[in-house]
This record gives structure tokens, C-alpha cells and sequence, in this order.
């Protein structure tokens, strides 16, 4: 690893390859955060090419860590105190998905001006595929990602 | 268990409300026709926000209103209202909603009910979103069917024409296929069932494109308009929508109590021959439209 450990904070590991950058958008970390983010693509792990990200001093909660699931399902978050891991957890996809993604029917209401925030059911986990709760519109794979807030 | 409540898409209704839709529509047929008179919604307000035009609902809702003593406001050209300065549709339902005591909304947006459905405190009907949902529509050919067979479990049902964009047969397939009959799809390939109307089917559809293979099996043929913006070739048109039309000598093969449908307005899909045979309920199915919104309206409002 060509990236120091951190002491405090999360290692977000076996992310697919090249999502790291989608994964940062999902968790709102953009700019200054006031913490190191280190991120690391295309990485050779004994179960193929992965990315992973490192946030320092930063710690999310469960369900914020979730949301990663939609596009990274195969992530593990391990919980870093004192460059040791505490707690390691996988990622699970939530039952409704809340203003993460946008609907990709352009005759969605949602995608009018409205004043609506774009949901989504969870209909099957494995594939990832969500139905808009207004158009009733199934999505899956690059469908989501390319429409991701 | 109907009081206050939005009916927006035909997949939120259970078996049991739809019987006790059947069941209430049934006793609104006397009304529906003026034999009767009802004030059974005397003092109550329907208001109709259609965002494109329609005809057959619009009409129907306020027929099925004005028969039940109730009175009806709205629009169905929206560019004499204020939407067309640009308010936005969460607006209009807001204050529509503060006028009337429940709304029937049509629009060409996908989702469009739910919405406003969000917004209005009072019941909202979905009469049509875009190419999403019409679920009055979808109750009123269920009706038409049960009338005719007291049921529709094990009966089988051909869904003829363009399966590929018209949303009535969408959710009627859905509903068919919920309830227990048998679906058959008959269609040009270039029109057929998209997958994902057909994966949420309860049993995998039979598939063809030659009405002549099922016609002697049918206890129901549910005709759609083929649309000529469909095809890039005018020829292939002419000849695809020929081989999709229903006439009266087709039909002396199909069984004697063998009924035929269409959600109008037809172009030549079914002869006009056929108007005047024991199989034709089109007519009927169009003015089933009336009870079946009465007994809707009567039960989201609360009074029946």
C-alpha cells in the first residue's frame, strides 16, 4: 500500500474499481472537509483490482455508510481508533433510497420543477434495483450511478 | 377503508377493494343511466385538473359527479390558468385542493398523481399520468369483464394491438394477471409487451402474432389502436394494422359468449360490422366508465 495508515477515522476497502470518486460524492465529501481524504484506484488485492478511500478524523453513521451500497456493493468500512480497526462492517443496501439519486425517466415529475425530493423503493438487492416512488420507474447498475446527486 | 384515500395506482388496490368497487358501481348503474335520482353527494365539489386533453374521462368523472348530486369545477386547458405563468403543479394542487373535495387530475408527466397526491389533503384520482398509471380506466374494464362473467379468474384474455406504448394495457394486463386470468398477447414484434410490464406478471403470458392461433380459446378480446407514428414505413403500417383488425367474419370462429373490447377512440381496429354483434361491448365498456367513477368518487368521499 502505497498510502500511510491513518489513526483515527474509516477505511472504506474493496470498493469497485473506479467508483471511489462516486463513493466520496455519495458520503458529501467534497472540498474542504477539514480532514485528510486519501484515495487510492486500481489496486491489485488478492480478489482482483479494488479502490479504496481513507478519511481521517471522521467517522459516519451506519445508514450514511449504507448508501455506499448502491454502487460499491461489495465495500467493507473498517472503523479505524488508534491505527487499529475496531470495528469492521459490511455495507447494506437501505429498504429507501432518499434524494441520492436522481429518476433517470425524463417524463418523471420528479425531474420537473417541482418541489420534490426523487425516491426510490429497493426491489431486489442483488442486482441493486430501485423503482421510483412517483413514476414507478425500475433502475439498475450504470442507470443509478449515472444519475447519482 | 376507501374514506380519504388517493387512488393512484391500480397496484395499491387489493382484490377486495376492487369487488367492492364492482359491487358499489354495480348499484350506481340505475343512477348512471337516469333512472334513478341520487343526492348522494349534494354539496360536494369535484375538481378536474386536466393538463391534456381527454374526453371519455373527463366527461365521465363529471357525468358521474352531476349524477350523484354533486357539482364539478376545474380546467382542461391549462394555458388559460395560472400554470401557464409558470406555477408549479405542487402550487395548483394546493389551492385546487382548498377549493373542492377531492381532485381527478390527468397529466402528461409520469408520476404526476402521486405528487399531487402528496400535496392535497383531500382524495386524489389519477386520471391518467403520462404513460404511467390510468387506474380508473383499468377498474372499468375489470368491471365491464366481471359483469359479463360474474368473475375473472380462469378466464382467458387476448390484449390485442400495441402492447408496447399504450399504458391501458399495461395496467390492465397487471390487473388481469393479479386477479387470476389468462393473459394472451397478440401483437406486430415491433409492438410487443416491454419486458418489464411482462416480469410483473403473476404467470408468464402467452405470446403471438396471429390472432387466427387463439381465437377459438377467447373469452375476451381487448383491442388497442395501432398508431401509424409508430412505424418508420407507411407500408409496413398498412400492412401490420390490417393483420391486427377485428371483423365479424373472424369472429364466427370465437366462442359464442366471446365478448370484444376496446378502450375507444377506435380508428378501424374492429369493423363497424361488429357494432351490430352479440360479441361487441366497447359501447358498453365506455359507459361502465360512469358507475365505476361514481362508485369511486362515493367511496374516497366517504359516503357509501
Amino acid at each position: 500500500m502505497k498510502i500511510q495508515k491513518i489513526k483515527n477515522g474509516i477505511v472504506i476497502d474493496h470498493i469497485p474499481c473506479g467508483m471511489a470518486l462516486k463513493v466520496l460524492k455519495i458520503l458529501n465529501i467534497e472540498g474542504d472537509i477539514g480532514s485528510t481524504v486519501s484515495l487510492v484506484m486500481h489496486v491489485k488485492s488478492r480478489m482482483g483490482w479494488k479502490d479504496v478511500v481513507k478519511i481521517e478524523d471522521r467517522y459516519l453513521e451506519e445508514k450514511e455508510i449504507d448508501k455506499i451500497a448502491l454502487i460499491a456493493p461489495t465495500a467493507t468500512v473498517n472503523v479505524i481508533k488508534d491505527y487499529r480497526v475496531v470495528k469492521k462492517h459490511k455495507v447494506h443496501i437501505p429498504e429507501e433510497i432518499r434524494g441520492i439519486v436522481r429518476c433517470m425517466n425524463p417524463r418523471c415529475i420528479t425531474n420537473q420543477r417541482e418541489p420534490v425530493t426523487p425516491e426510490f423503493r429497493v426491489v431486489s438487492k442483488d442486482p441493486v434495483i430501485i423503482k421510483c416512488k412517483y413514476c414507478e420507474r425500475e433502475m439498475s447498475g450504470e442507470e443509478i450511478i449515472e444519475n447519482i446527486l | 377503508m376507501f374514506k380519504g384515500r388517493d387512488i393512484v395506482s391500480i397496484k395499491e388496490l387489493s382484490k377486495e377493494d376492487m369487488e367492492i368497487v364492482f359491487e358499489v358501481a354495480r348499484e350506481m348503474i340505475p343512477i348512471a343511466r337516469g333512472e334513478r335520482k341520487s343526492d348522494l353527494l349534494e354539496g360536494k365539489i369535484l375538481a378536474t385538473l386536466f393538463f391534456e386533453p381527454s374526453t371519455r374521462t373527463r366527461l365521465s368523472f363529471e357525468a358521474a359527479m352531476h349524477r350523484l348530486g354533486g357539482s364539478v369545477i376545474g380546467f382542461s386547458n391549462p394555458s388559460a390558468t395560472s400554470i401557464s405563468k409558470g406555477e408549479t403543479l405542487a402550487d395548483t394542487v394546493r389551492v385546487m385542493d382548498s377549493y373542492s373535495d377531492v381532485i381527478v387530475i390527468r397529466h402528461p408527466y409520469e408520476g404526476s398523481a402521486r405528487l399531487a397526491a402528496e400535496f392535497a389533503e383531500n382524495p386524489v384520482i389519477n386520471g391518467g399520468d403520462g404513460a404511467g398509471q390510468h387506474p380508473t380506466q383499468t377498474l372499468l374494464d375489470l368491471f365491464t369483464i366481471h359483469q359479463e362473467f360474474g368473475g375473472i379468474e380462469g378466464l382467458k384474455v387476448a390484449l390485442i394491438g400495441d402492447l408496447k406504448y399504450g399504458r391501458t394495457v399495461h395496467s390492465l394486463a397487471y390487473a388481469l394477471s393479479y386477479l387470476g386470468a389468462k393473459i394472451y398477447l397478440i401483437s406486430p414484434e415491433l409492438l410487443r409487451m416491454p419486458n418489464h410490464i411482462i416480469r410483473e406478471l403473476k404467470n408468464k403470458p402467452v405470446e403471438t402474432d396471429n390472432i387466427e392461433d387463439v381465437i377459438e380459446e377467447m373469452d375476451v378480446f381487448y383491442v388497442t389502436r395501432i398508431q401509424k407514428e409508430r412505424f418508420p414505413d407507411p407500408t409496413e403500417y398498412k400492412k401490420v394494422a390490417g393483420s391486427y383488425r377485428i371483423a365479424e367474419e373472424l369472429l364466427q370462429k370465437a366462442k359464442r359468449d366471446a365478448i370484444v373490447m376496446h378502450p375507444l377512440p377506435r380508428v378501424n381496429e374492429i369493423d363497424v360490422d361488429v357494432d351490430n354483434t352479440k360479441h361487441a361491448r366497447y359501447f358498453q365498456q365506455a359507459f361502465n366508465g360512469v358507475p365505476v367513477r361514481m362508485a369511486l368518487l362515493a367511496l374516497v368521499l366517504g359516503v357509501v
